[in-house]
């Protein structure tokens, strides 16, 4: 089975703390981190633990579109090369 | 043995339509995820050089500051009416109006439906949220049974109020309407189904097919008194009920549309 790895990059000049992304989150790993502010006074949503698939539901709800998702898929070489071929 | 290969992917970035600005929307405001999949549908259809935005009055007024396209601001209600002269006089440009409830069913209430019973060949995005944001919370057209707003402290009394107005449903009756859905914002799968609403009304307009128009049920955390989470909760509680989402109007020829 290929592995899945995400991560978020939250761009804080847009993120307002409004905490939708933290509730939506079906794996439960993001908060809004109480050690940084924005330049607006928020505390802007961070991933608090591993576990990020990258599903992207966070930026779906993001009424400020602050979100950058990733993902990394992890494939041995040998499925790789039997999806390719 | 094998070598493990690793596929980096960019699962979403924010859309090119939107300008690098923060909005002045309060945080959990569901106008910003509105704007989100206005800007999102332009980028795909790659129509943003030839967009032209119409901005009504309430919050959403700042649309203008907001959207990479070109965009102007139309007096109180009155954007149906600027938006059918810009597109007679442009005909092959993407003309839409982004207007709340507060502009659309109470002052614009002529304007929009005489757009609709014309068949204007626009685009409207109408955000309902069933209060006056941007003045402080007042009772709307939109205002539900027994809400309590600013103005109707012991909650919408139907006897002396009045009743809320469907707007969808009634422009649904209308000859010139070609496609008239409502969509909800309250949660994930609910907004996706609004981009598609969202992306079809363009393609409608983009394929001169006539008068296409999106309903969004949307939040008012800060005027409902309200966290955001708790906001998006009340939406599908208490306003889908009163506001069943669904197709009311799709035109023999839109039905036939097929997006690739």
């Amino acid at each position: 089975m290929p592995r899945v790895r995400g991560w978020i990059e939250v761009d804080e000049s847009h993120c307002k703390g409004c905490g939708l992304c933290v509730a939506a989150c079906p794996q439960d790993v993001m908060h809004l981190d109480p050690e940084r502010l924005t330049s607006q006074g928020y505390h802007p949503a961070a991933l608090k633990s591993e576990g990020c698939t990258g599903c992207g539901i966070c930026a779906i709800v993001c009424p400020d579109a602050a979100l950058t998702v990733f993902r990394e898929v992890i494939a041995p070489q040998r499925q790789a090369t039997a999806a390719a071929a | 043995m094998t070598t493990p290969q690793v596929q980096r992917q960019i699962v979403y970035r924010r859309p090119k339509a939107l300008n690098d600005v923060p909005t002045h929307y309060c945080p959990g405001c569901t106008h910003g995820i509105a704007h989100r999949l206005v800007a999102e549908v332009l980028d795909e259809m790659g129509v943003i050089e030839k967009t032209i935005g119409v901005a009504s009055v309430g919050c959403s007024v700042f649309g203008y500051n907001y959207f990479e396209c070109d965009f102007v601001e139309a007096p109180h209600g009155r954007a149906p009416a600027m938006a059918t002269g810009i597109k007679r006089v442009i005909p092959d440009s993407i003309v839409f109006t982004y207007q709340g409830d507060g502009d659309l069913v109470s002052i614009g209430m002529g304007e929009i439906t005489h757009a609709a019973a014309r068949g204007e060949n626009i685009t409207v995005v109408f955000i309902n949220n069933a209060i006056y944001g941007m003045t402080g919370g007042q009772m709307a057209p939109t205002t539900l049974p027994g809400q309590k707003t600013t103005s109707s402290q012991n909650g919408r009394d139907v006897k002396r109020m009045g009743y809320p107005i469907r707007m969808s449903e009634m422009l649904a009756t209308l000859d010139g309407a070609s496609y008239v859905v409502r969509r909800s914002l309250h949660d994930p799968a609910n907004i996706r189904k609004a981009k598609k609403a969202i992306r079809t009304a363009f393609e409608v307009q983009h394929q001169g097919l006539g008068f296409s128009l999106v309903e969004l049920l949307s939040t008012c955390p800060i005027n409902w008194g309200m966290s955001p989470v708790e906001a998006l909760k009340w939406v599908e509680e208490h306003m889908v009920p009163v506001y069943p989402l669904g197709d009311y109007k799709v035109s023999p020829t839109v039905a036939a549309l097929r997006i690739r």
